[in-house]
């Protein structure tokens, strides 16, 4: 989000779901819509069954990629070198949009010498793709009527994953491919309500509504409703956090719906440090492994059936949900809890309903002014912005950028220079292997929501390997084999994909009780998002049977 | 899209099938891949590539069928649903020779015994369409080429020979089939037994290809006039205006335009396209040449049924040694066969199984010349209708416009000549009979089938039916594709229909619930009709009467295509014209 606010000034992809099905190219790089977004890949497949054309640009050939008219299977962490490559040869065709980059754009000039360098040859040399298919997707992209170019994790997750997010960007502003209908950038979110968690100011440096907390105005806007005083600084986001505990400066947490200690790169530090705190809440509607180092759980309600309210789904479509039960037994409403949790803090929060709630936000977010619920029920949902209630926003961001008269174009979208910058754990003779990391279709994130349910396809955690990784380590499908990296060792069965090159191996997230995958990952962190890379660690496979010189404490055995 | 497989590799022979069809294996390096759009566009190469393997190695296995899928980027579930929509793929191992034994109407007449107990080791077949030499076999020996050979007539020792591997006898000339040959009044048939059907330098020399040239100066304007003005319809059964359908296809705006040739001739005593095919290649080729230029098309492609060797041979060599020939610059004509199934020769089944997709029919509308083959306006022309159009070229331009009123009848059964004849509109059902020789001696006509298994009975007192469209109309039947079966007294009648009512069971594809469902209770009641412990019971019959005749208006009224919608038909005359299950027994 920070890249695409960077450059759009609006922290939010920037199209409907309904024009990915009206794009005739689809770009999809790092990520694996068909297992981590099936409802999001429908809409790819119905544009695929109208001729629209799909790349794929993914270390693995996913299963999103063998739906793929070109998979362009790039090394680990080079995604900056591809863009850059694509950019130039764009650029050397003449197929740049010259009176968009002229008119709506900063800073070609500068971008066009940092991109210079990356010839098809470089390109090729540097990412392993292919010159030929590197040419092909950059002529497809830059000669599309409408080319929408998504993205998941596999861009996000690497320490310089803004720099990657601008990169694509750069890509989108060079071909106008943004800012009308069926063309722009579309990163796909991973809950139902992440893009809501936003909107809300569930982010360190905004407050509701994408408004700065350094802004002087915006905060004393909110500061005049509230009654209180706001800090005029940015918070810290996850991974300042964790830093701030290691450094024993932030002492007390409240947790709400997540599970760090599965979830974080490194999980061994991470619990060390929950463990370490003066007081941990957790509130959530499970006892996560989160829950159980905590020394207050309050039991949340589940906010599609047990609580009133909306949710924003990653086409910023505000949706009403409504409360069919009551939560069970001692479980509440998160809305309750939080109204208690302040007057026990000294604010004494009245509000006669949760419609009350959210015409407060209406109140003080602009994008929200238009969206009573009566109107949200009516419409089936609206997206954002919605500035009144009796109109609408086109579907599309920064259809601006097109505008006859410059002075109507607003802030111009600013090309960014990105540098090559490999993932932060090179392979060594000790670690020849690089680790990366996804999804499956059946399982979600660490389990916690999934893994009561039985489906068909779950085979459990395992290490994939490519076939001829398979035979040089002499291990066969299904085999034990230790997995470790400079930070630990873990166990698990091997799982022989022909879709992974030599070299590469796959691992999910998804049973971190069995197998804590992330153990071996890296928590080498974006200095702009905090996130973290899970995407690139190096690792090495050794037969089980010869794994006595691990201590057994270091092992986790899957069974 | 995500093809999952077992991960079992096809073997050596397998994999060469399929290569030969779809090329070596897929494109895949370890940094990059090609897919989608450019493989899920050769779907129309699935049939052939079926072929091939089932050619050469006899069956289907589930690596072959996995390996197909990978490189037309199908699920193999997807590959498995088509290939088992017809007869001649097998998924079990299947690697030696087969010998498939014609149990349908005129074979069953001709050697009751035979079909009623095959030999061991044989395969049941419907109609190998050599009605002409009944009982008729098919043998296939699976390798690289495949070897097949028609076998007619054959009985059972020589079953026997062929199934303990014996080399098959040769078939007998093409123009066997046709006795008027020679006859100088003939015009559809003129080339029969004139020569050799390959011999391309003669075929032109004798006035082939003249009309194809007269065409191009004509224009397609004018050869669809001219195709008007001879009245010409189609023969494929529905009998619809050829130059209407080939004016709607001209005027379509979008392109390409496609023509499709029906030769998937599979009705229950037809064999003439096949005699035509065999006999006289390049006057179809000239034909379709000409239909395509009249409906503005360069590509075409003739659907051939799977169970014809031979047609298919001759076809395949006559399209290769025409191609060259400056009249047919930048036409494609591709040879399609089918694999056994009756309802691909449905005008829009055709097109899904050309496609690659199970054979089922289409709803209409959208019409053939709007919405036809890969959802372009296409012309589906059947071979008879398609070889009067040189004819009828010439005729304009010589300024003696034909007519086109000369049908080619498939005479079959209890006949001393039968045969493919080529008949003017106007003759009797005697007359036809006389023409074939009469009824061979000792014999006399119990019925005959006009029109085949979709068509209806005659009884011996419609000798002075007149063989043309309306007047066969209006007493109820249908000269339909052209079958005029004689049935003699020594027949089985209640065989016969059970037959029938099987048949229709056996072909229909099972899209559509009155077809599916009704050709399954009709063969049923047809089979309680005709056991002997409720013939006996006069009330029993009678409910069952009712029956069919409620599952037959129900299949008439509403089933998608031509097959069900016509599966009651033979039956229906067999109850009112031939008065069968009547109380008294016939």
């Amino acid at each position: 989000m920070v890249g695409l606010a960077t450059v759009f000034g609006a922290g939010g992809g920037t199209s409907s779901y309904e024009e990915a099905e009206r794009a005739d190219l689809i770009v999809m790089w790092g990520s694996n819509a068909r297992n981590a977004h099936p409802i999001f890949f429908h809409r790819v497949l119905t544009a695929i069954g109208r001729g629209a054309k799909l790349f794929v640009v993914d270390p693995r050939r996913s299963e999103t990629a063998q739906f793929a008219d070109r998979w362009l299977g790039l090394n680990v962490g080079t995604d900056i070198a591809l863009s850059n490559t694509i950019a130039r040869e764009i650029i050397h065709s003449g197929l740049h949009h010259r009176e968009f980059v002229a008119g709506s754009t900063t800073g070609f000039d500068e971008y066009a010498a940092s991109v210079e360098p990356w010839t098809l040859e470089r390109g090729e040399q540097v990412t392993g793709v292919p010159a030929d298919a590197i040419r092909e997707l950059a002529h497809a992209y830059a000669t599309a009527k409408a080319a929408q170019l998504c993205w998941t994790l596999g861009i996000t997750e690497h320490h310089n994953g803004v720099d990657n997010v601008l990169a694509l960007c750069n890509l989108a502003i060079l071909t106008g491919q943004v800012g009308r209908f069926g063309a722009g950038l579309t990163p796909l979110r991973g809950q139902n309500n992440v893009q809501g968690g936003g909107d809300m100011g569930a982010l360190p440096n905004k407050l509701p509504g994408f408004q700065d907390v350094t802004d002087p105005v915006a905060r004393a806007k909110f500061e005049a409703l509230w009654g209180t005083t706001i800090p005029p600084e940015n918070g810290l986001h996850l991974t300042e956090m964790f830093e701030a505990m290691e450094h024993r400066q932030l002492r007390a947490v409240l947790c709400i719906g997540e599970n760090p200690a599965q979830s974080e790169a490194d999980s061994g530090k991470a619990i060390r440090l929950l463990t370490g705190l003066d007081h941990l809440v957790v509130l959530d509607l499970y006892l996560t492994r989160t829950a159980e180092l905590a020394d207050v759980v309050l039991p949340g309600s589940a906010s599609w059936c047990e609580s009133d309210g909306t949710v924003t789904n990653s086409e910023r479509r505000v949706q009403r949900v409504r409360k069919a039960i009551d939560p069970p037994g001692n479980a509440r409403d998160d809305i309750d809890i939080l109204i208690d949790l302040g007057g026990q803090l000294g604010q004494h929060w009245r509000y006669d309903s949760h419609e009350d709630v959210w015409d407060e936000l209406r109140a003080l977010s602009p994008i929200h002014a238009g969206m009573p619920w009566r109107r949200l029920e009516e419409l089936g949902g609206i997206q954002w912005p919605c500035f009144s209630d009796d109109t609408l926003e086109p579907a599309f961001l920064h259809g601006r950028l097109w505008a006859d008269d410059p002075a109507d174009r607003g802030r111009l979208a600013p090309f960014s220079v990105v540098v090559d910058d490999p993932p932060v754990e090179g392979l060594t003779e000790e670690f020849p292997l690089r680790l990366t990391t996804g999804r499956r279709l059946d399982s979600y994130n660490t389990g916690v929501q999934s893994g009561g349910f039985r489906s068909p396809n779950r085979e459990g955690e395992t290490i994939d390997v490519s076939p001829s990784d398979a035979l040089r380590l002499d291990i066969v499908d299904g085999e034990l084999v230790s997995v470790s990296s400079p930070r630990g060792t873990i166990v698990a069965p091997a799982r022989i994909d022909p879709s992974l090159r030599s070299g590469l191996v796959f691992m999910t997230f998804h049973f971190p009780d069995e197998i804590d995958v992330n153990v071996l990952t890296i928590d080498a962190t974006d200095p702009k998002a905090g996130t973290a890379e899970y995407k690139a660690a190096a690792v090495r496979i050794d037969k089980f049977d010869k794994l006595d010189k691990f201590a057994p404490s270091t092992v986790t055995a899957g069974d | 899209m995500e093809v999952r497989t077992r991960g079992i590799p096809p073997t050596n022979d397998e994999d060469a099938a399929i290569s030969s069809v779809l090329g070596v294996s897929i494109a895949r390096e370890p940094h990059d891949a090609t897919g989608g759009h450019r493989n899920r566009e050769r779907r129309h190469l699935l049939l052939p590539a079926l072929h091939a393997v089932n050619d050469r190695v006899g069956w289907l296995s589930q690596p072959a069928i996995d390996g197909i899928a990978e490189r037309l980027d199908v699920s193999p579930a997807e590959v498995f649903g088509v290939a088992s929509f017809y007869d001649l793929f097998a998924f079990a191992e299947r690697t030696g020779r087969q010998v498939r034994v014609c149990v349908d109407l005129a074979c069953r007449a001709a050697d009751p015994d035979l079909v009623a107990s095959l030999p061991a080791g044989s395969v049941a077949s419907p109609c190998l369409g050599a009605c002409e030499r009944a009982p008729a076999a098919l043998v296939i020996d699976p390798g690289e080429p495949v070897a097949q050979a028609l076998v007619a007539p054959v009985r059972r020792p020589v079953v026997d020979q062929l199934l303990a591997g014996d080399v098959p006898p040769l078939e007998s000339q093409p123009a066997a089939a046709v006795p008027q040959a020679g006859d100088a009044n003939l015009v559809l048939l003129q080339r029969a037994g004139a020569g050799d059907p390959l011999d391309f330098a003669t075929f032109v020399a004798t006035g082939g290809f003249a009309a194809l040239q007269s065409a191009r100066a004509m224009g397609p304007e004018a050869v669809i006039d001219a195709v008007a003005d001879s009245g010409l319809t189609g023969r494929g059964g529905a009998a619809f205006s050829t130059a209407r359908k080939w004016s709607a296809v001209r005027t379509q705006t979008t392109s390409p335009h496609y023509m499709v040739c029906n030769a998937d001739e599979s009705e229950p005593g037809t064999f003439k396209d096949r005699t035509l095919i065999e006999n006289d290649p390049f006057t179809l080729i000239e034909s379709i040449a000409i239909a395509c230029l009249a409906i503005d098309s360069t590509h075409a492609f003739i659907y051939l049924r799977g169970e014809y060797p031979r047609a298919f041979a001759t076809l395949q060599r006559a399209i290769a040694v025409a191609s060259d020939h400056p009249l047919l610059a930048g036409l494609t004509i591709e040879l399609r066969k089918g694999a056994g199934a009756y309802i691909c020769g449905e005008e829009t089944a055709i097109f899904n199984s050309i496609e690659g997709y199970r054979g089922e029919p289409r709803n209409k509308p959208p019409f053939p010349f709007e919405v036809g083959l890969f959802g372009q306006p296409t012309a589906v022309n059947n071979v008879e209708t398609l070889v009067n159009v040189p004819s009828i070229i010439a005729g304009a331009v010589a300024g003696t416009p034909r007519t086109a009123n000369r049908r080619l009848l498939c005479v079959s059964g209890s006949v001393n000549r039968p045969g493919v004849y080529e008949v003017e509109m106007g003759l009797t059902l005697g007359d036809v009979i006389q023409l074939a020789g009469g009824v061979i001696a000792g014999s006399h006509v119990q019925a005959v089938l006009l029109g085949g298994a979709a068509g209806g009975f005659a009884g011996p007192g419609d000798m002075d039916l007149v063989l043309d469209p309306d007047a066969t109309r209006s007493a109820g039947l249908t000269l339909g594709s052209g079958v005029v079966m004689v049935l003699d007294q020594h027949a089985d009648l209640a065989d016969q229909l059970v037959r029938v009512a099987e048949f229709f069971r056996h072909e229909s594809c099972g899209q559509c619930v009155p077809c599916r469902v009704g050709t399954v209770r009709q063969h049923e009641a047809i089979e309680r009709l005709t056991s002997e412990r409720l013939t006996s019971d006069p009330n029993l019959t009678s409910t069952d009467v009712a029956l069919l005749r409620d599952i037959g208006r129900a299949m008439q009224d509403a089933s998608i295509c031509g097959l069900g919608q016509t599966a009651f038909n033979a039956i229906e005359t067999a109850l009112d014209r031939l008065g069968m299950f009547a109380g008294d027994r016939l």
